[in-house]
């Protein structure tokens, strides 16, 4: 665990504004590679609209975006995959009538002149399942429709890495699944960090955040209420950010100063 | 099924290591592939089986009751008489992928039809430059009901809905008020009326199987190089056999002398349009499963906001669609102008989208989108095709056949229905 690593992804006092409704206010999030950062927050408090604008869903309003030190802006989805940073949404996004190699590869086919490539995309969609350690499926060929949940999600994730990306956005990737699929995910997502990979997990989950989390970031009524090291804090000083956005000596100023 | 992911470096040291699987890197065995298609069909996913089943019944049914119906010049007709709806019904397959609909294929074939016969009849035009316009009319016609469709966000429903009917008026117009233009260009005749050689005909399917094993044949040398899954020798036999041993005995058949007075006139050989769907077959079923612009049908189809994410331009595959739906309706419609000899206003009317839509639903494409293949609408065709051929020699009316072509659509349609709830609840 490199605790030192410097952020692969700044974010410098991020505003962001759906016509006369502020969801971010002066945000500020590091984003550190080889480390999961786990993104929490009440419903409404602003993690789906940060991760948006980070992956150039939602263009920001004010304040700095920086990739490796650099500013950028990111306007869309593709400037966000040029750079590395790729997410992964709860909803998933596969095609249920397509398998495993062409939901991996959709969009960004290989073709060799005008037919698709379909052997160097097998070889490269089994190089990235077996860098994962994923062994769960008994052939790549199959539909998406045929899999389990923790399979999905499996197949959603190595879609996301397969293109050497630097940043992962995990948008509650276990949000739906059981006992025993939360647990092969969570391994799935510490094996991307201990890659090298930097992974931002949203959960509403405080056991996956704590079993798996470098960091955590709370965000409270769309402010950064305070970015700590996990192992620096407690579950309920972790609850108390959330559901007030400070805890002792942590978080926010003055809570009730904030208004919407 | 649950996903076991194999113990991590550092989490659960002792848990149970499974073998690594090794199917993805050898040739899978025969007998697996059965399975596996056997599986495939109880899960919901029927494929073709139904129209071929169909189909057997249906010829075993008819030949019994109509020992007519297994002649060889009733075989050609059949042939002559659903090619235009299979065109049709391939070019609605791309449609239906996406889960759209296009009524108005039919009317849209007509009004290519039409203007096909004026230009040929009225103003001269060579046949090539009358093809020509019909299937640019086609393009054009693809490129408003698309649009519509896609960039202004009217219900495929409803668009074509309109244009059927404005379709059928827009042939009238053309047509002066219904009087009807005779065809008398040789080729255009030709199409749907004339027959290759015998010679040519063995010729042509000598190529054709040749062709397919050699690109079977190919792609599994590839990937056995390349250390992937490749099919067992066993399947390709067979594939490759059953396509020259079905073909060999149609062409057979096809090559006899069906003419009832030899000395008038001497009529054998393959239909002409048979290599002309043939072609349409080849072609669209290239674009479908070896293309990415065809992987991006079934993905609209599958799942729009995940082929949206993915970089997927939704709304041009939506008005490509309609553009291929509509240009080979406009074949479709060339077929039908050829078959009858002359356009009239009911060329492409009454019942050609219905049959078409049934063709491409019986033969497996699914109403829901995501699910279909070009061959899809060749085996279905054929299906109606006998349904009508069978029943017309069988003496019944056309209201009976009107209604028995519509129950059968509507069993398709529920099989189709009832295979994807299978599917949901798996």
């Amino acid at each position: 665990m490199t605790a030192t690593a410097t952020p692969i992804v700044q974010l410098r006092g991020i505003d962001k504004s759906f016509g006369p409704v502020q969801v971010l206010h002066d945000v500020s999030f590091d984003i550190r590679p080889g480390e999961v950062t786990a993104l929490v927050g009440d419903n409404g408090a602003g993690k789906s609209t940060l991760v948006k604008c980070i992956g150039g869903i939602h263009p920001i309003d004010g304040g700095a975006y920086l990739f490796e030190d650099e500013q950028v802006h990111v306007h869309s989805p593709r400037d966000a995959a040029a750079l590395g940073v790729e997410i992964v949404y709860q909803d998933l996004a596969l095609c249920d009538n397509l398998d495993i190699v062409q939901n991996m590869f959709l969009g960004r086919e290989k073709r060799r002149g005008l037919v698709l490539d379909d052997a160097t995309m097998e070889e490269m969609a089994a190089k990235t399942l077996d860098g994962l350690s994923v062994r769960t499926v008994t052939s790549i060929r199959q539909q998406v429709a045929s899999l389990s949940g923790g399979q999905r999600q499996t197949v959603a994730i190595a879609k996301a890495v397969l293109w050497n990306s630097k940043v992962v956005i995990l948008d509650e990737p276990t949000a739906a699944l059981g006992v025993a699929q939360t647990a092969q995910v969570l391994e799935l997502v510490r094996r991307l960090a201990d890659n090298g990979i930097a992974v931002v997990l949203i959960s509403h989950n405080m056991n996956d955040v704590f079993a798996v989390s470098d960091r955590i970031a709370a965000l409270y009524l769309g402010r950064m209420a305070a970015q700590v090291k996990a192992s620096d804090v407690t579950y309920s000083q972790v609850v108390e950010l959330i559901t007030s956005g400070r805890s002792g000596d942590l978080g926010l100023a003055t809570a009730n100063g904030v208004t919407l | 099924m649950t996903a076991d992911l194999a113990p991590g470096k550092s989490e659960r040291p002792n848990g149970p290591r499974r073998p690594r699987k090794n199917a993805t890197h050898s040739s899978t065995s025969l007998r697996s592939i059965a399975r596996a298609y056997v599986g495939r069909v109880r899960g919901g996913e029927l494929g073709a089986l139904p129209a071929v089943l169909g189909l057997i019944v249906l010829c075993a049914f008819f030949s019994v009751l109509r020992p007519v119906f297994l002649s060889d010049l009733n075989f050609a007709n059949l042939l002559t008489q659903g090619a235009g709806s299979i065109a049709i019904a391939m070019g609605l397959v791309f449609v239906l992928l996406l889960g759209e609909i296009d009524l108005s294929a039919g009317y849209a074939s007509g009004v290519c039809a039409a203007v096909l016969a004026i230009l040929l009849t009225d103003h001269g035009w060579p046949w090539y430059g009358a093809v020509g316009a019909a299937i640019l009319t086609g393009t054009v016609i693809g490129l408003l009901l698309g649009g519509l469709v896609a960039k202004v966000g009217i219900p495929s429903f409803v668009v074509t809905l309109a244009a059927f009917l404005g379709f059928q008026g827009i042939v009238l117009m053309l047509l002066k008020e219904g009087t009807n233009i005779s065809i008398q260009d040789d080729t255009i005749l030709a199409v749907a009326n004339n027959n290759l050689s015998p010679a040519l005909g063995w010729v042509l399917l000598a190529l054709s199987v040749a062709g397919y094993a050699a690109i079977q044949l190919r792609r599994n040398r590839n990937r056995a190089r390349r250390g992937l899954t490749t099919a067992p020798p066993a399947l390709l036999a067979i594939r490759i056999g059953s396509l020259a041993v079905l073909g060999a005995a149609a062409v057979q058949v096809l090559n006899q002398e069906r003419s009832r007075n030899i000395i008038v006139d001497s009529l054998k050989g393959v239909p002409i349009v048979v290599p002309v769907i043939v072609v349409l077959l080849v072609v669209s079923t290239f674009v479908l499963q070896r293309t990415s612009f065809g992987l991006h049908f079934y993905a609209v189809g599958g799942n729009a906001e995940a082929a949206r994410r993915a970089g997927i331009n939704v709304a041009g595959i939506r008005i490509a669609a309609f553009v291929i739906c509509s240009s080979l309706a406009a074949v479709g419609g060339i077929i039908a102008a050829s078959r009858g000899n002359s356009v009239d206003p009911n060329t492409g009317g009454s019942n050609v989208l219905l049959l078409a839509v049934g063709a491409a639903v019986i033969g497996g494409t699914s109403l829901f989108g995501g699910r279909g293949r070009a061959v899809d609408a060749v085996l279905g065709g054929m299906v109606v095709a006998v349904i009508q051929n069978g029943m017309g020699l069988m003496g019944y009316s056309s209201g009976v056949k009107y209604a028995v072509t519509g129950s059968v659509l509507l069993v398709a349609a529920g099989v189709d229905a009832l295979s994807r709830r299978r599917s949901a609840l798996r």
